[in-house]
């Protein structure tokens, strides 16, 4: 058995690869509840992330052709990062327990080593209180920094804080 | 629903050492975005077991990053391949492998690369691959140049072309950068020194390969990439 790869920040200047359509995944047509999910980047002073690649991965709905259930956001000079997407249902996870409906994101920025990983829930979910992962989270502001909020019809807020007192839940699989 | 098993396999934990520290004081950038709080263990279930798929037919290759508008990049012109597998040997085919790099005098298209160096129009400076049925990949590009950063006094990177994979699952997500054979930069650089194993350091410096070189035209480098495998000890019901 060989190890894996090591990782390496993803540095200034992956906006080479960016293609801002990435951030709408329903670009292709795909129908469902649209919703908007958007936040700020911001370190260890609060100070925003201008140059951090925010990857959303989602099980539900499915990938299909016409929705490819992956989107990438850059953030602009005051940290936000904002994406369209299909809001996700519950899904059956380990054991056939119930987990609420939930994204997931990578963070890539110059500064970060290696890719954080995290998830957003969604405030008011019934199924919350029984999700495996935030039940596994004691404390309520830790938990609160996997919710995102409401901020007008269809549109979820959420900040990822890199560093500090209100940081982010960061997973480890 | 029934999930498969292998939808919750486990996987592997890195082997200590392999991989980069968050905080990593040399790397002054990390001073205000590496997390203070240990990362909270968690096993995936089918959200990071499951990942996105990106097929040639809607993201076409773009194997030669030297040939832009009819025009030819200048610098000395390279071929990498090498094989994508995962930590049980498993070839990773299909696979879709983004690239960027600095132009051979080490200078991005980037509108934030303002380093003093010429852009070369017929750079392009990104591309695409993808695995073939066996896990290998291939391009053309020319080797990238070093370039000053501000990190501590007198700072130049290494020559580096960085690769982004996704494999088949969000937790596999590997963003890296690949070095040269023999770069006397490697030895001081805070970023390629960020992994404290040197057999993991080691294993991100490409190889030159005269087998993959093409007589009369370019020279080449082998760089295989290990995505992250499942854990092989079986799961609770």
């Amino acid at each position: 058995m060989q190890a894996a790869t090591a990782q390496q920040t993803i540095g200034p200047y992956w906006h080479l690869l960016e293609d801002s359509s990435w951030a709408d995944l329903t670009r292709f047509g795909a129908t469902g509840t649209v919703i908007v999910l958007q936040g700020r980047v911001l370190d260890g002073e609060d100070a925003p992330v201008n140059d951090a690649c925010v990857e959303l991965w989602q099980a539900d709905p499915p990938a299909s052709e016409s929705f490819p259930a992956f989107g990438r956001s850059g953030t602009d000079a005051d940290g936000r990062f904002r994406f369209r997407t299909l809001r996700p249902g519950g899904l059956r996870g380990r054991g056939n327990i119930a987990e609420a409906p939930h994204l997931a994101l990578a963070i890539h920025a110059r500064g970060l080593t290696r890719p954080l990983f995290t998830r957003v829930y969604f405030t008011g979910e019934a199924l919350n209180e029984a999700d495996p992962l935030l039940g596994q989270i004691d404390d309520p502001m830790q938990r609160a920094s996997l919710t995102a909020t409401p901020a007008g019809t269809g549109v979820w807020e959420i900040d990822i804080r890199l560093r500090g007192a209100q940081e982010t839940v960061f997973l480890e699989f | 629903m029934e999930e498969s098993e292998a939808a919750f396999a486990r996987f592997r934990q890195p082997a200590p050492g392999s991989q980069p520290a968050y905080a990593t004081p040399s790397y002054r950038s990390t001073a205000l975005r590496a997390p203070l709080r240990p990362l909270v263990p968690f096993s995936a279930s089918v959200t990071e077991s499951a990942g996105p798929r990106f097929s040639p037919a809607h993201f076409p290759p773009l194997a030669d990053l030297t040939r832009v508008d009819g025009g030819e990049a200048q610098g000395q012109r390279i071929i990498v391949a090498g094989m994508v597998s995962d930590e049980e040997g498993r070839p990773v085919t299909e696979t879709m492998i983004e690239l960027w790099q600095a132009n051979a005098a080490g200078r991005y298209r980037h509108p934030a690369d303002q380093h003093d160096a010429p852009i070369d129009p017929y750079f392009r400076g990104v591309g695409r691959v993808f695995t073939d049925a066996q896990g290998r990949y291939r391009f053309v590009s020319v080797r990238p140049g070093s370039y000053p950063w501000r990190n501590h006094d007198n700072a130049w990177r290494p020559s580096h072309i960085h690769f982004s994979l996704f494999g088949t699952s969000f937790a596999q997500r590997l963003i890296t950068q690949m070095y040269f054979e023999g770069d006397p930069l490697l030895v001081s650089d805070p970023i390629f020194n960020s992994i404290p194993d040197r057999t993991a350091r080691e294993r991100l410096v490409a190889r030159f390969d005269l087998a993959l070189t093409e007589p009369e035209w370019a020279h080449g480098y082998r760089f295989d990439i290990v995505l992250r495998g499942r854990d092989a000890t079986p799961m609770e019901k």
